[in-house]
Formats: C-alpha cells, sequence, structure tokens
C-alpha cells in the first residue's frame, strides 16, 4: 500500500461485495420465487436484477425473494418499494425487462408501464 | 469479483464453534452446491454475534435473517425454502426478531436495541479472515490517514483528547500512556497488545480477535507510530485456538497488501506484528509478568517504577494496551475525539464490552455506552435471571472485582462508579447470581482462582490468599467462628496493601465485597450452620417431606443405605449416615425431598 488513494479505491472495490448486509435500504425489489415462479423464469430475472444493479452502483437497493404472491399466472412477478411511491408490480419479467426495470424505474424514477400488472388487466 | 444475491453468515466464534457451527457451515457449503446456488449464494464464517445463548448463530442477507440455535437438520430446509424460494422459515428465526411475522432489522431487537457497538462494530458483520471486507468497512483507513497526514504528537494528542480508557481493567488514559513513552529515546521501542484475557467467564478480547483481528493490528500500527515503535507483539493465550488462527492470517494479509512491514503508505514508516502464545497463567495479563513472559522467562511480575514506558521488553520503551482498548483506536483516529465523547460519561467515555454470564437468560457479549444503569443491561438486554429467580447481585471484574447488590442496581457503569461501590470493571465479565447463589461459596470459588494464580513471588499474595482460603473453606464446612470473619477482614486489607502486584492488591475484594454487602450470609454459615441458599454441602440436610408416597425409589439410589421406610409408608434419612449426595433428591418422582 503505497497511497492513501490506493487504499480508498480498493475500498470501494470491495465495499460493493459488502452492501448486501446493510439492511436499511430504501429502494426494495421483491422477486417472486415460489415454485410458480421459479418454473415462470424467476431465477435468471432474479441474477439479472443482481447483476444490474452491482453494475450500475445501486448502493441504496436492497434485492430480496419472495414466496409465492399469489397470482401464479403472471409470473415471474417482480414488486418494487421505493419511497414515497406506491408499490409497482411487475409481471412477465425476463432478464431483458429486468435491466429495463432497472434503467427506467429505479434509476431515472419512471414506471415502465407497460410491464406493470395495471396495464394487463385493462386488456 | 463474483456477485452473489445472497450472503449466509455462519458464526466462528469460539461459543458457536463449540457447539458446531463449523459442520453448519460446511452443510450449508454441500447443500447450496447440489442446487447449484453456490454462484449465486456465497457462505461466510464470521466473529461473534454476541447473543452466544441462542447459538450456533446464522444471518441470511439480504433479508438479514436471524437464525438461532441452529442444527444440521435444520440446514437443508433453509436451504430450500429460504435461500431458493424466498421463503423465511419463520420457525426457526430468533423468534425476538419477528414481529407479526416481518424481520425486524436486529437493532431494533431487545438485546441489541440498548448496545452501541464501537469495539465490536465488525463483529458478525464481516469475514474475519479476508482483509478486503475489514478495509471495506473503512479498514486501514485510520492508519492513512494518522501516517499521511497527522505528526505522532497530533495522534497522541487525539487519543488523549478522547479520554479513551484502557478496557483492561485498570482504566489508565490510554493517550497519557502513550505520551510517556513517545519522548524516551530508543533504538527500539515496542508496543504490545495483551489479549492474555484471564478472567472467569471474561471473552470480550476474544471474540474481538476471532470476529475482528485487523482492528487491533491496525490500532497497533496507529500506536507504534505514535511512539515510535516499529515492532509490535500480540500475547495471546494458547488457549484461544480460533483467534490465534485468525490473528495469523490478517497479519499475513496485511503484509501482503503492504499495510505492515516496510514503509507503509509511502510514509517512511515500518511496522511489524508477531503474535506470542501465552501458556495461560492469570499473572501474566500483568505487565510486568507479561513482559518477563514474553522475552521467555517464567511469568513473574516486578516492582514499578521503573515503568515499562521507560524499560520495557527487553530494556526498551514499551506500552502495553489491551484488545478492546486498541480496537477503539482506529475509530477515534477516522471520526475524530468528539465523536468518541458522544458515547459514555464525562470521565468514561466511549462504550464498554462486557460478557454476561451465570444466571443471565441473554448470556452473551454486550457493549453498551458508559454510564448505562446496570439494571438496564441485567434486564433490558439480559433478560433478567432464567426461571423466575430473583436477582441477587453481580460480580464484575472477576477475581479482582466485588459484587453490586440490587440495592445499587441503578448505578450508572463507569469506572469510577463501579470503584466506589467496591467492586471495579475489570476486563468486563459480569456474572450474574441469583438467590440460589451462595455468596460466601462466589467468594471462595475466586479466591481459590487466585491461590491458584499467584505467582508466588511476594509474600502477602502468596501466603496471604492462601491463609484466607484455608478460612473460608472452614467457613463453608460450618466449623467458622465470627472471629474468623474479622480475621477475613484484616487479613484482606493487609493483603490489598501490601502485594507487589495488581493480582495481589485486587484478590482478597470478592471477600471484602461479599462480607461487605452479605455479611448476614457469613453470619448464618458460622452462627447458625446454615447456608441460606442451599449449597454448601456440609451445612445442609436432605429431608423427606410428607408428599412422600414410599415409592423406594430413594432407597435404591441411595450409596450408604441412609434411607429407610416401608413401601407405601414416608421415608426417613438417616442424618449420621448421609454424606449428602442429592441423589435421592434427584431420585424422587413426586419432589417429596428437600434440602434444608
Amino acid at each position: 500500500m503505497k497511497s492513501l488513494e490506493e487504499l480508498k479505491k480498493l475500498r470501494d472495490e470491495s465495499k460493493k461485495n459488502m452492501e448486501m448486509r446493510d439492511t436499511d435500504k430504501k429502494t426494495r425489489i421483491v422477486v417472486g420465487m415460489a415454485t410458480c415462479g421459479i418454473s415462470a423464469g424467476a431465477r435468471p430475472v432474479l441474477q439479472a436484477l443482481v447483476e444490474e444493479v452491482d453494475k450500475k452502483n445501486l448502493s441504496d437497493v436492497q434485492i430480496v425473494q419472495t414466496g409465492c404472491i399469489g397470482i401464479c399466472r403472471y409470473e415471474p412477478i417482480v414488486e418494487v418499494y421505493r419511497p414515497g411511491e406506491e408499490k409497482t408490480t411487475y409481471i412477465f419479467v425476463d432478464s431483458r425487462k429486468a435491466r429495463i426495470i432497472i434503467d427506467e424505474h429505479i434509476i431515472k424514477g419512471e414506471v415502465v408501464s407497460e410491464y406493470t400488472i395495471g396495464s394487463e388487466e385493462k386488456r | 469479483m463474483a456477485i452473489y444475491r445472497s450472503h449466509v453468515l455462519v458464526c466462528g466464534g469460539t461459543g458457536c464453534a463449540s457447539s458446531n457451527s463449523a459442520k453448519i457451515k460446511e452443510r450449508f457449503e454441500e447443500k447450496i452446491k447440489e442446487m447449484d446456488l453456490h454462484k449465486e449464494v456465497q457462505v461466510i464464517s464470521t466473529g461473534c454475534f454476541g447473543l452466544c445463548e441462542e447459538g450456533p448463530i446464522v444471518v441470511v442477507y439480504p433479508e438479514g435473517a436471524f437464525y438461532n440455535k441452529m442444527t444440521l437438520e435444520k440446514v437443508d430446509k433453509i436451504v430450500d425454502e429460504h435461500i431458493y424460494k424466498g421463503r423465511i422459515v419463520k420457525d426457526y428465526i430468533y423468534e425476538e426478531s419477528l414481529d407479526e411475522d416481518l424481520i425486524k432489522s436486529l437493532s431494533e431487537v431487545g438485546f441489541y436495541k440498548k448496545q452501541k457497538r464501537v469495539a465490536l462494530r465488525n463483529c458478525g458483520i464481516i469475514n474475519p479472515e479476508d482483509i478486503k471486507e475489514y478495509i471495506a468497512k473503512d479498514g486501514y483507513m485510520a492508519l492513512g490517514k494518522a501516517l499521511t497526514q497527522m505528526t505522532s504528537e497530533e495522534v497522541i494528542d487525539t487519543v488523549k483528547e478522547s479520554g479513551l480508557r484502557g478496557r483492561g481493567g485498570g482504566g489508565f488514559p490510554t493517550g497519557v500512556k502513550w505520551g510517556f513513552a513517545a519522548p524516551n529515546k530508543s533504538d527500539q521501542k515496542y508496543i504490545i497488545c495483551n489479549a492474555d484475557e484471564g478472567d472467569p467467564g471474561a471473552f470480550m478480547d476474544r471474540s474481538i480477535l476471532e470476529g475482528d483481528p485487523h482492528a487491533v493490528l491496525e490500532a497497533m500500527a496507529i500506536g507504534g507510530y505514535a511512539i515510535g515503535a516499529t515492532k509490535g507483539y500480540v500475547y495471546v493465550r494458547a488457549e484461544y485456538p480460533i483467534a490465534v488462527k485468525r490473528l495469523e492470517i490478517a497479519i499475513e494479509q496485511a503484509k501482503k497488501e503492504g499495510l505492515l512491514g516496510k514503509d507503509i503508505f509511502g510514509s517512511g514508516f515500518d511496522f511489524d506484528v508477531e503474535v506470542r502464545l501465552g501458556a495461560g497463567a492469570f499473572v501474566c495479563g500483568e505487565e510486568t509478568a507479561l513482559i518477563a513472559s514474553i522475552e521467555g522467562k517464567r511469568g513473574m511480575s516486578r516492582n514499578k517504577p521503573p515503568f515499562p514506558a521507560q524499560a520495557g521488553l527487553w530494556g526498551k520503551p514499551t506500552i502495553i494496551n489491551n484488545v478492546e482498548t486498541l480496537s477503539n483506536v482506529p475509530q477515534i483516529i477516522n471520526n475524530g475525539s468528539k465523536w468518541f465523547r458522544e458515547f459514555g460519561t464525562e470521565k468514561s467515555p466511549g462504550t464498554k464490552v462486557f460478557a454476561l454470564g451465570g444466571k443471565i437468560n441473554n448470556t452473551g457479549l454486550v457493549e453498551i455506552p458508559m454510564g448505562t444503569p446496570l439494571k438496564e443491561v441485567i434486564y433490558d438486554i439480559g433478560g433478567g435471571c432464567p426461571d423466575g429467580k430473583e436477582f441477587k447481585a453481580v460480580q464484575t471484574g472477576g477475581p479482582s472485582g466485588g459484587c453490586i447488590t440490587k440495592e445499587d442496581i441503578d448505578t450508572p457503569i463507569d469506572f469510577d462508579s463501579l470503584v466506589e461501590l467496591g467492586s471495579m470493571m475489570g476486563s468486563g465479565g459480569m456474572i450474574v447470581m441469583d438467590e440460589d447463589n451462595c455468596m460466601v461459596d462466589v467468594a471462595r470459588f475466586f479466591l481459590d482462582f487466585t491461590v491458584d494464580e499467584s505467582c508466588g513471588k511476594c509474600s502477602p499474595c502468596r501466603e496471604g490468599t492462601k491463609r484466607m482460603l484455608e478460612i473460608l473453606n472452614r467457613i463453608v464446612e460450618g466449623k467458622g467462628t465470627l472471629e474468623d470473619l474479622d480475621n477475613l477482614e484484616i487479613l484482606g486489607e493487609n493483603i490489598k496493601n501490601t502485594s507487589l502486584c495488581g493480582l495481589g492488591q485486587t484478590a482478597p475484594n470478592p471477600v471484602l465485597s461479599t462480607l461487605k454487602y452479605f455479611r448476614e450470609e457469613y453470619e448464618a454459615h458460622v452462627l447458625h450452620k446454615k447456608c441460606p441458599a442451599g449449597v454448601c454441602q456440609a451445612l445442609l440436610n436432605y429431608k423427606i417431606t410428607e408428599n412422600c408416597r414410599g415409592c423406594t425409589r430413594c432407597v435404591k439410589v441411595c450409596p450408604v443405605n441412609a434411607i429407610e421406610g416401608k413401601v407405601k409408608e414416608i421415608h426417613e434419612i438417616d442424618q449420621a449416615v448421609c454424606i449428602k449426595c442429592g441423589a435421592c433428591m434427584e431420585a424422587c418422582p413426586f419432589d417429596a425431598i428437600i434440602r434444608k
């Protein structure tokens, strides 16, 4: 270690992997991972979300799994909780959509209406 | 670096390790591999979570689900349900951390709520065998700051201003101590970390070394820079194999990263640390005896002065700091002395770690701001005495301390208030006693320990404590007199005033303090030949009450045939023959045998 800057760099790199252990995060992304969710393809969705959050350095986002949400025909389901916003429920999510949700909703703050349960039920 | 979506933290502290946590970790790894989840889920062995009573403990992130009393059998279900399907296994979760099916943040749980973790901040949170996790938590930033932005005087001044006092027992201001060694000119100076934690029931230092070894190494390097020492020793007892192993891993990793060794941070400062194993003699926790032990001599204390800061290890200026004291230092450098003073009291700033043990529900490790009333520690954090028994006293400071009774339970805990009560902070052991503990027996237990551990160099300690123990043995056997009580006091005061080192100077404390607060218990032993708590075997009589149904089971287990009686009639014990082994009481299915 030759300088404080070098240490800071190493710290910031190492921090990423540790951030998961902070449970007081503001944004929560919940993935339905019961049998119904997994068989509909929730695993790659979860992995895509985790990767994307890491890639974009979103330190204030917690990604958790949950059991059956109760509307199995819409799986894979992803729910987004943000402070001051109502819960958003995305349905039929795949890894491509997951990345879009991160970009549009989590980073820019714009709900991706076409993937939400609301838009499906209007049809 | 691989990205994981979940971390499984398994406690690898000595407490949980002794109840099989290593196997539990292995099973997690196996099962996760079987389910092909090993690229998504990382299993980590960590340091002590503090709630040892509920161990082995496993915490699963990102949810922060706190699984207590883990067994091998529970592992598969947690992986199947929680890790694979996201359904937290509520039956296995620590009950206190569930709030109507929702997981509370750990800081909201009763045991942790009133705690403030400074020295233990990384324990149970990081992987102590991975320097990167320590660095992620701002590790070695304080060393970097000290070496590149501060003079050694500024480092000493910051520690002085923080008011940090030695956590090993004495409570001497750390900054002042460093200030003694700094101006002494010498070709070589040393800094020693005293990890010879000897008090029965104390495991604060062990847990810090096991859970956050780098914090101690970083602090030693900072201390070395402050006083001009380039070499450090950690004196740790060989009975702490996990702590030793993690320290050695930590030293190796720090050297590899250039955080120990030559020219650290390009500042020209060199610092190297070595581990020295102690054989577990209590006296080696005393500075001068510890130095003798490192030098390869028999662990015996010597007269001071010269103080180690003038002539210590191999005659060179040496500073000795306790593990917990050191683990506060990096954060004081990082956050400043004012930050440290936000916790605790004016004269005892900061926090203190206590090892709660004895008759208490939540046995474990707690860190509280100084000045917290004893009552909060016993009831709010510790959960009170088990089985609804009544709290009687708490012994602080181990064999050097004394007891605090329920009359003084509102006392704020700090260095000075405990001394006023005739006890002392000591290293932070807290042994809780309830109505079933005999205070004479407790005093005898501690004195028995110091008699064993006395190094034998000075007569007051070697001979005096032995005589005190003989008197106590007489009392518990029902052969004591009132004069014995006075003699205990006279002898005790003499030993305190004339012993060479801290061991002897404090050894009579448990006796003197119980004599002060529980004299009536001593008198009951001496005058009435009774042990009110029902502990001292020789003073007890077993009696069969009218609840006896005459089942004859006691007759069969009595090893000396002291019980007589016909079937279906009340039995009787022949007191002259009875050896008071208690076998009959254990065997009786009707609770008809009492001990009085």
